[in-house]
């Protein structure tokens, strides 16, 4: 947070020089832009703050943000993120990611940061195809969205994302759309203050490759419901969403994870751990 | 949405024409990342007047400082109702949809303060708001006499032959 008497920085101060490359019209501009906004309005310094990503169009966050960025492996964002938030605290973590990247080469991953419930917040910019590699389907795209790479849709049923982060054990969930990018920022910011891992899935249309999802925001509504704390309401809910529910939809009070040693430890005191 | 003062209709404004310097100063980055230059540029000329509306109010209000903007959900709509959406833009636009999009903005501003003039408000800001449609009303005419002058896009216009993503 900033010290007293520090001025509050603006959403451009979170912004980097480097400006994206994603087609123009892609939901992940709005993200980008919910980020900064999130985070100027949380008061946070770009040194304490990390950006960690995989791979995908998604995944390119971390460079057009003036935070600390890391863009790894494919899938693999969530375990970086989950040793950089038990070593260093202090940092608010934010890691980015795409259907593809989060839900099949980093499924694995994905269950586990829920269960674990490290305080981090994954950002997870959902288009139901996978943009960077020409769009083939990913694990959200529908059954039946026949494509050139996919003719007749490739029938298996869509992975369900928040249920999962539920039944894993996520401490909050929310959802967001692109289309609505105050909106976005105000639940970005809401699941960065909420401790715990916090995951909130964006629908962030893909206009080249899914350009019928310009019509989400016809689709998209704010939930019904206020969030609740209970999984057994929050699982029905979502169980029976219409994908198109936007708001906080489960907010729990598991403690979060924290690391027993972590920072705290000098590098005399490690290197102890290790001599043969 | 109540605007109950001059102060709170007034920054309304001044935060409308912001977003919309900065949602065109966006779609200018990304058609020149797409190397679409004509476009772009256009973006940037819409984003400078946009800027120059919004230093207007701050003068004629003599705020010493930025005023509290309105939170987000201030509007109706997700954003102001100047503001393009997000995804408006494509590769291949010409100047003239560039220009069909500020219409359509300007369109919607111009909206906005009319039902606010014929709204409920203070008799201060009933007025500020007649003159803000007017100002609006100006844009409009502004923008439908420059559509005039460039040229009107051909059917097939987002065709590309060789399109940068194809998947063969």
């Amino acid at each position: 947070m900033n010290a007293p008497g520090v001025p509050m920085l603006a959403p451009k101060d979170f912004k980097s020089d480097y400006k994206p490359v994603w087609c123009p019209g892609c939901g992940d501009y709005s993200v980008l832009s919910a980020i900064t906004k999130a985070l100027a309005t949380l008061g946070l310094r770009p040194e304490n703050v990390a950006v960690v990503s995989g791979i995908g169009c998604s995944s390119r966050i971390p460079a057009y943000t003036t935070c600390y960025g890391f863009h790894g492996v494919h899938g693999r964002a969530l375990p970086v993120a989950t040793g950089l938030k038990a070593a260093r605290p202090d940092l608010t973590v934010l890691v980015a990611s795409g259907d593809g990247d989060g839900y099949s080469i980093g499924g694995n991953h994905f269950l586990h940061a829920c269960r674990r419930n490290v305080d981090l917040t994954y950002i997870v910019m959902d288009n139901h195809v996978y943009g960077m590699t020409k769009g083939q389907p990913s694990p959200t795209t529908e059954p039946d969205w026949s494509s050139k790479l996919a003719p007749g849709g490739t029938g298996l049923r869509e992975f369900h994302p928040l249920v999962i982060a539920l039944a894993s054990g996520a401490n909050f969930i929310a959802r967001a759309f692109s289309g609505d990018p105050n909106g976005c920022a105000a639940l970005i910011a809401e699941a960065v203050r909420h401790p715990g891992f916090s995951f909130i899935e964006v629908l962030s249309p893909c206009v080249t490759f899914r350009p019928e999802q310009r019509g989400w925001k016809s689709m998209a509504h704010a939930a019904p419901v206020a969030p609740t704390d209970d999984p057994g309401r929050a699982a029905r809910r979502l169980m029976t969403d219409d994908g198109f529910n936007i708001g906080v939809l489960y907010q729990g009070h598991r403690a979060p994870y924290r690391s027993g040693n972590g920072a705290s430890q000098t590098v005399e005191a490690l290197e102890c751990q290790f001599r043969l | 949405m109540p605007v109950p003062t001059l102060e709170d209709f007034m920054a309304r404004a001044y935060a409308m024409e912001l977003e919309a310097h900065e949602r065109y100063a966006q779609f200018a980055e990304q058609l020149d990342t797409h190397n679409n230059r004509e476009v772009a540029e256009m973006f940037r000329q819409l984003s400078h007047i946009e800027s120059l509306h919004a230093k207007r109010i701050l003068e004629e209000m003599r705020w010493p400082s930025l005023p509290a903007l309105p939170p987000a959900y201030a509007w109706d709509t997700p954003e102001g109702p100047e503001t393009a959406p997000p995804d408006a833009v494509h590769y291949l636009m010409q100047p003239w949809h560039a220009l069909e999009i500020a219409l359509r903005c300007e369109l919607q501003a111009q909206k906005y303060f009319e039902d606010i003039a014929a709204g409920e408000a203070p008799p201060g800001v009933r007025r500020a708001a007649v003159e803000m449609a007017d100002e609006e009303r100006e844009h409009v005419r502004l923008i439908r006499d420059w559509m005039r002058r460039v040229p009107q896009p051909e059917s097939g216009w987002d065709e590309d032959p060789d399109p940068a993503r194809a998947t063969e």
